[in-house]
């Protein structure tokens, strides 16, 4: 009787798991005596954005690296799709090319033109064939925006070109989540709408998205949800609205003041 | 009019002998060089405690101690362990050996100027260390090299008259041959300069346009 | 392997000494190289075309040509042809000097050229005549930047001054040679000798690392 209800209740469970494509359980990171990850847990469901806001330095672009394992935390567990990563045994590579991540400094292949960058991702880690490979490569490329920069290197974009193609390069593996580290932090203020752009259209086509940004605008129209991290911790998350408006907690509200002061309302762009 | 003839039969053959011989040493150790320059990079920036400490210590000995002190162990040092090596094979390893350990610190160099971000990226995609440091990371280093393993290119060809000291004849080693017998040392060693500096000449155009054709927009720029 | 070391711990004072000639020929080599050198360096930036059409000549040649050939041509060719009756080792410090010159004056000329043009232009607009913008202002920084490669061509030439053995100098690896023609133990030998460089090199480029840093100009970097 009672391993019946049990049964019920994982079942359950599961079913609602389902919807949890990423989950992260009380991440610790030091580097030497500083403590950059104090216990961060938070999960994020299939199809939603997540926005990560906070003051520089306060250990966000390091929680996305322990996500991906690009960096191993030092405690803590994360799970994607149901499947614990943090496991030693687990296979991170293929783990790695399921999840996207898209740089600061973009990171592209210097030495590869544009269409290359998409592509070898495809070839080289899915062991996909050349001609299927070059199909997908091109959609995306296309999708955002770029269908005519196939043969040009990464030095003969601007920035935000160059951004797009990294946004292709994570998309063409079509991956569960996508991760950002602040991907509009190092253009010029003329190309970051272009970059928004395409993570506003693939937040309304359904990708999960966890997004570490300073643009309060993209935060506020696009996100399901924003934490707000400091000095390692998370201080509060919540609805977008809520924490824009009416935040629990002081210290949001000044950190939200603040960046509304130095960067503008910046949220409304064309 | 003699002394035209005298050049044409008597000097310039065996010369020519020991410019072919000089090309097939040269032909043999600077691939293998370039090779061994690459793996002991790698060894140094990606290998673990042991690996490093045997490729920082091959190049602490080959880069310390003059190539002539390296052939002589090789060849006359050798046998009083019992390893017995022709004159070839003696300068082949010793000329492999040594200049590899140059070709590797340009190596090693280049590959640490490559943007750490450049790794980051091919693990985020999922490529192995393999994966990446052969796709993405050699790619973008060796273009970068491509200057510096020319200069060492160059260096070598010059380094190669050395063979003559451990007995393998070539092209200076030719023009002792003659010059002993003859007694014309400044004729013979100022024609073999000329050939030596021809050599080097061409060489030197291969390389040009071999950077020139592997050139990519952008990847020279430093960070 | 003990009757090694011992004979190792007796026959090293005779090789030691031969480090005596080798510095010899180290010093010899790279203060003529260097007075050359920066002569040649000067010409190229400074002087008029031919001038310095015949220096670009002249670092072709010495720094095309390997350095057993040009001893050779030097030593036993052209000194015999115009009479000039040299001890091997003063014909090994002119033809590692003359060679090394080729090398110097690219560094040199390299570091002239990294200091800019302003240098120049502020000394003769205060009236100096170029010879003295030259020696007081130019030099001064371009010789501090040259030191990095100059320990690379101290290595060189300490390398390269093992070759002379080729015309008899009796340097460090004439000696090794010399006892190992005699006892046969060939390998001790040449790794002896090979330690022996090894301490030079690095010990000399130690040395000339803590000259960069005495010599530093605070605040300096390009």
């Amino acid at each position: 009787m009672v391993m019946k209800t049990k049964k019920r209740r994982d079942v359950k469970k599961m079913l609602k798991d389902k919807d949890i494509i990423l989950k992260a359980e009380d991440i610790y990171k030091n580097y030497g005596r500083l403590e950059v990850l104090k216990g961060i847990s938070f999960e994020v469901k299939r199809g939603e954005t997540k926005v990560v806001i906070g003051p520089s330095g306060t250990g966000k672009s390091t929680l996305l690296r322990c996500i991906n394992q690009l960096t191993s935390p030092d405690k803590g567990r994360v799970w994607l799709d149901g499947v614990e990563i943090t496991d030693p045994r687990v296979d991170i590579n293929k783990i790695r090319s399921s999840i996207g991540m898209v740089f600061q400094d973009f990171n592209l292949f210097a030495h590869l033109t544009a269409l290359d960058n998409v592509r070898i991702g495809l070839t080289k880690v899915k062991g996909m064939e050349k001609q299927k490979a070059t199909e997908l490569a091109m959609q995306e490329l296309q999708r955002v925006g770029l269908g005519d920069k196939v043969s040009s290197y990464p030095a003969q974009l601007s920035g935000g070109q160059q951004q797009r193609v990294s946004i292709a390069r994570a998309l063409v593996m079509n991956p569960k989540l996508i991760l950002f580290d602040e991907p509009t932090s190092a253009l010029d203020p003329e190309l970051i709408g272009e970059v928004l752009e395409v993570m506003i259209n693939l937040a309304k086509e359904g990708m999960t998205m966890l997004v570490v940004s300073h643009e309060m605008g993209f935060a506020r129209s696009v996100a399901n949800e924003v934490i707000f991290m400091e000095h390692g911790v998370i201080v509060e998350e919540g609805l977008p609205q809520q924490l824009f408006t009416k935040p629990k907690y002081k210290r949001t509200g000044e950190f939200l003041h603040k960046i509304i002061e130095l960067y503008g309302e910046s949220g409304e762009r064309k | 009019m003699t002394e035209f003839s005298f050049i044409q039969d008597i000097v310039l053959p065996p010369l020519l002998e020991g410019t072919i011989a000089t090309i097939k040493l040269a032909g043999s150790y600077i691939p293998a060089a370039l090779i061994i320059g690459i793996l002991v990079a790698l060894g140094r920036v990606y290998g673990n405690k042991f690996i490093f400490s045997l490729c920082t210590g091959y190049v602490f000995f080959f880069r310390g101690t003059p190539l002539l002190v390296q052939l002589f162990i090789l060849y006359t040092g050798l046998p009083y362990l019992g390893i017995f090596l022709s004159p070839f094979k003696a300068a082949l390893i010793g000329f492999s050996l040594c200049s590899g350990a140059y070709q590797s610190e340009y190596i090693r160099g280049a590959i640490q100027s490559i943007k750490i971000g450049q790794m980051m990226a091919a693990e985020a995609l999922g490529m192995s260390r393999v994966q990446a440091i052969l796709y993405i990371i050699l790619p973008q280093a060796l273009r970068r090299a491509i200057p510096a393993c020319s200069n060492e290119i160059i260096y070598s060809i010059k380094g190669s008259s050395l063979a003559m000291m451990i007995t393998y004849v070539e092209l200076t080693g030719a023009g002792k041959i003659i010059a002993t017998r003859y007694f014309n040392y400044t004729q013979v060693f100022l024609i073999i300069a000329v050939i030596y500096l021809l050599i080097i000449t061409v060489v030197t155009k291969l390389l040009n346009s071999l950077e020139k054709r592997t050139k990519i927009p952008g990847l020279e720029i430093r960070k | 392997m003990m009757k090694d070391l011992i004979m190792i711990y007796q026959v090293l004072p005779y090789l030691l000494k031969g480090s005596v000639v080798t510095i010899g020929l180290i010093a010899g080599a790279l203060g003529l190289g260097f007075v050359i050198g920066i002569l040649m360096a000067v010409e190229q930036i400074y002087g008029s075309k031919p001038i310095s059409k015949i220096a670009s000549l002249y670092i072709w040649f010495f720094r095309g040509v390997p350095i057993l050939v040009l001893l050779f041509l030097f030593y036993f060719g052209l000194f015999s042809l115009i009479n000039l009756n040299l001890s091997a080792f003063t014909a090994g410090v002119l033809v590692l000097g003359l060679r090394s010159a080729a090398y110097q004056s690219q560094i040199f000329r390299g570091s002239i050229q990294s200091l800019g043009s302003g240098q120049m232009q502020a000394a003769r607009s205060i009236g100096m005549s170029r010879f003295k913008a030259i020696w007081y202002i130019i030099l001064p920084q371009a010789l501090r930047i040259s030191i990095p490669g100059w320990s690379n061509e101290y290595a060189t030439i300490l390398k390269d001054s093992a070759v002379t053995y080729a015309i008899g100098v009796v340097e460090i690896l004439t000696r090794a040679s010399f006892i190992a023609t005699k006892n046969f133990k060939t390998m001790p030998v040449y790794l002896t000798c090979a330690v022996i460089f090894i301490i030079l090199t690095y010990g000399g480029a130690k040395l000339l690392h803590l000259l960069e840093k005495r010599v530093r100009i605070h605040g300096y970097e390009d």
